[in-house]
């Protein structure tokens, strides 16, 4: 059992939870993930680092509601455990010689972003971050990022509530134009990685991402999460989960991810008849 | 231990024939069938297709042995059990004997007993076997084992541990050559522990094998033998992420690694439209089932997708294996698409039988050149005909396409079920152990492996194989590794 050791709601629907597992911890790097089951009849559910502590033991990792399992998980406080925690999977981002680059965090994928940014902008390159939110109240970390050594951070939003309001693709296509970067990263949902590859693709800026397919044991097992990288079918587990983004079908990552939509609907659905300690 | 008296058994050169013994005259009845439940109704749910015997059925099966002087059968085991003597035990009514016997050369009877090909091995050999005959030597196997499984825990047999060698070995991997290189080092003394990747032990046994065939309850009480013989297990560890084979070695204390990580990443056709969505290696789908359990979906969290119609691409036990998952999954047709013919089929005869009798259908001949799709989801694999032509490296003779002879299977779900290749994993983390241009682990005959200390064994060696085979490897190598310990010591 992995026992948590922090819960903190970011917003509405996103929070922030810290589980004790050392080694993991020691091995953990930017870029990587964990695959983790809540309980005996949980699914396994890959979650990319948001922080680590080697000294202290603990990951950290930052999740969305949107389906069962991350409902539950919301419900669940320090003290409580986690059945299965896994990794460091996946290949770490990489993060040396990269020049000036822009670190574009979209939703929970900010999460990611974050030591992603931390990693680069350590490895002595001159970072430039880019997060976006609907609102607001959906940003997250805005202060963490602050605390950064990094040249600038800029913030998006749908309805101007914080920041710029603006997709992050605007800044981003600002940074291409003006030349001011030599490298960038995508991090968020599918379709704002896909539009943020557009835009890099058209003025000839490299744009690494970080998928994020379904996935069962994460290990290069199963085969769920292959997706197709310049023509060529790939493991995200195993071969990313980073890939260059100007080569990714996109189109076909969304559709996989929509396999079992229905599934999910009717998981959700089952337990909130059966939970009805949070409502 | 054995019940017979061999000075009074024939003379030298017939060894073949019966043992002259007044205690056992073998008995001239036909070979016991194995109870099996209605194809009709098994194909509906997760329970065991097969039985297992009765006490009465495995006594009279037991007497039909010849106890023949020399026995061949045993040269047909990978793990060599003795054969002969545990039958004679049972023969005698002394099943924890015959237990005992069986768990000299291999911990997990219960589960050999089920999906071993006794047919190419044990029984192949036996003297009967020429009449098509012979002792069902596998059932007996899972009789005892079984029973054994069944007897209170102070009441099974627990092979004796031995004396402390102060030597700890790293086993990576809880499936079959892990287990069996596990349980043999524990008996010459040294601690064990494993890791394993997943939630759950029994590697193979537990997210491949599904649960019709071999009862996750019966991979769990042997894996708990082992337990009970002081073999640690820490699930939820990846070599080759978590910790890698050099700081097992240096840093957490280990004097020898045993990695039976198994074959790891499945193959795919390389064809157009194999991701489309309903697509799935036989690795993703019967994992999702047997290690997710999504056929309790939603009790279950782990989804699986119920195709109306499915094609299953392979002729192996893994296709087998699909086929009559995606059939209890309520599946209306599924069908077996196979580039050669039934007789080409890898699959153990008995696994293509059961299919068959389930429902599934057979097309033979037919090799996949693309599959078809629409908003994102399959609708059906377009296929050549085949014909066979002269024999190819494997012996077999191999398919040819038969030009302008393509038609469509209309499906909604693809498993493609054509074996697995090494996982990088463990190799790219362990750059001083040689591994071949296909990715498996290079080893000499004992499984040792380039590296000092470092013993390998099971499929990440040989590629897709039998559970057994693996266990042979993983026994083999626990008894190179018990002589390199030795010799570590002085």
């Amino acid at each position: 059992m992995f026992p948590i050791v922090h819960a903190r709601q970011l917003s509405d629907a996103v929070f922030e939870m810290g589980v004790h597992a050392p080694a993991i911890a020691r091995k953990a790097q930017a870029g990587q993930f964990l695959m983790l089951r809540i309980d005996e009849n949980g699914e396994r559910i890959p979650l990319t680092f948001s922080d680590w502590s080697a000294d202290e033991g603990w990951i950290r990792f930052i999740f969305m509601r949107v389906g069962k399992t991350t409902h539950q998980l919301s419900h669940m406080c320090v003290g409580d455990a986690l059945a299965d925690v896994v990794g460091p999977l996946g290949v770490p981002t990489h993060i040396e010689g990269l020049g000036r680059v822009a670190v574009v965090g979209g939703g929970v994928g900010t999460a990611v972003a974050y030591p992603v940014a931390r990693a680069m902008a350590a490895a002595g390159n001159e970072v430039t971050v880019i997060v976006g939110a609907r609102n607001a109240d959906l940003l997250i970390l805005e202060d963490e990022f602050r605390a950064l050594p990094i040249k600038e951070l800029i913030i998006c939003t749908d309805d101007g509530s914080a920041g710029r309001k603006d997709l992050v693709t605007a800044p981003l296509k600002e940074l291409c134009e003006s030349g001011a970067i030599d490298h960038s990263m995508a991090i968020g949902p599918a379709i704002m990685m896909k539009f943020c590859v557009a835009t890099t693709k058209e003025l000839g800026v490299p744009c690494v991402v970080s998928l994020n397919p379904i996935m069962v044991d994460g290990t290069g097992m199963c085969g769920a999460c292959r997706c197709t990288v310049g023509g060529e079918t790939k493991f995200g587990c195993v071969d990313g989960p980073d890939f260059d983004g100007h080569q990714v079908d996109f189109e076909e990552l969304m559709s996989r991810q929509r396999v079992y939509n229905d599934d999910e609907r009717l998981a959700d659905a089952e337990y909130h008849r059966e939970c009805t300690c949070h409502s | 231990m054995s019940l017979v008296d061999d000075t009074a058994a024939p003379a030298p050169g017939e060894g073949a024939a019966p043992a002259d013994k007044p205690r056992h005259r073998p008995a001239r009845i036909p070979r016991t069938p194995m109870p099996e439940r209605d194809a009709t109704k098994r194909a509906k749910d997760f329970e065991e297709v097969t039985l297992g015997y009765t006490e009465e059925m495995a006594r009279a099966e037991a007497s039909r042995c010849l106890q023949c002087k020399n026995p061949t059968c045993i040269e047909g085991c990978p793990v060599n059990i003795d054969i002969k003597s545990f039958i004679g035990e049972m023969i005698d009514g002394d099943y924890h004997a015959a237990v005992a016997v069986l768990k000299e050369k291999n911990a997990l009877p219960a589960v050999c007993g089920r999906v071993c090909p006794q047919e190419e091995q044990c029984e192949a050999r036996c003297v009967l076997a020429k009449k098509g005959e012979s002792v069902a030597i596998g059932r007996l196997e899972r009789w005892l084992g079984d029973f054994d499984l069944a007897c209170e825990l102070e009441g099974r047999c627990v092979p004796e541990v031995g004396e402390d060698s102060g030597k700890r070995v790293a086993v990576v991997g809880s499936g079959p050559a892990g287990l069996a290189c596990a349980g043999e080092l524990r008996r010459f003394g040294h601690s064990v522990t494993i890791f394993e990747s997943l939630h759950a032990t029994g590697g193979v046994l537990t997210y491949g094998i599904p649960e019709f065939r071999l009862p996750k309850h019966i991979v769990q009480a042997e894996v708990g033998l082992l337990e009970e013989m002081g073999v640690e297990i820490r699930r939820d560890v990846v070599i080759g992420a978590t910790y890698t084979i050099d700081e097992l070695m240096s840093e957490e204390g280990f004097d020898a690694v045993f990695v039976g990580n198994g074959a790891g990443l499945p193959m795919f056709l390389g064809i157009p439209g194999e991701n489309l969505n309903g697509v799935y290696s036989a690795n993703e789908f019967l994992t999702r089932v047997n290690l997710m359990r999504a056929y309790e979906f939603p009790k279950a969290d782990t989804p699986v997708w119920r195709g109306r119609k499915v094609a299953v691409v392979g002729g192996g036990n893994v296709a087998m294996d699909a086929a009559r998952t995606a059939k209890r999954l309520g599946a209306e047709e599924v069908f077996l698409v196979y580039r050669r013919t039934e007789e080409e089929m890898p699959a153990r005869k008995e696994e293509v039988h059961h299919a068959a009798e389930e429902g599934v259908e057979f097309k033979m001949l037919c090799s996949p050149a693309e599959i078809l799709g629409k908003d994102g989801w399959v609708t059906g694999i377009v296929a050549n005909t085949m014909q066979l032509g002269e024999p190819d490296a494997s012996g077999r003779r191999a398919p040819v396409c038969v030009m302008g002879a393509d038609f469509t299977i209309d499906c909604d779900t693809v498993i493609v079920a054509l074996g697995t290749r090494a996982n990088p994993l463990l190799p790219k983390t362990t750059p001083d152990m040689e591994i071949s241009k296909r990715g498996y682990i290079v080893t000499d005959e004992d499984g040792a492996t380039s590296k000092p200390g470092v013993y390998a064994g099971g499929d990440i060696v040989t590629g897709s194989a039998t559970v057994i085979l693996a266990m042979g490897a993983g026994k083999r190598a626990a008894r190179a590794m018990d002589e390199w310990l030795k010799g570590a010591a002085r």
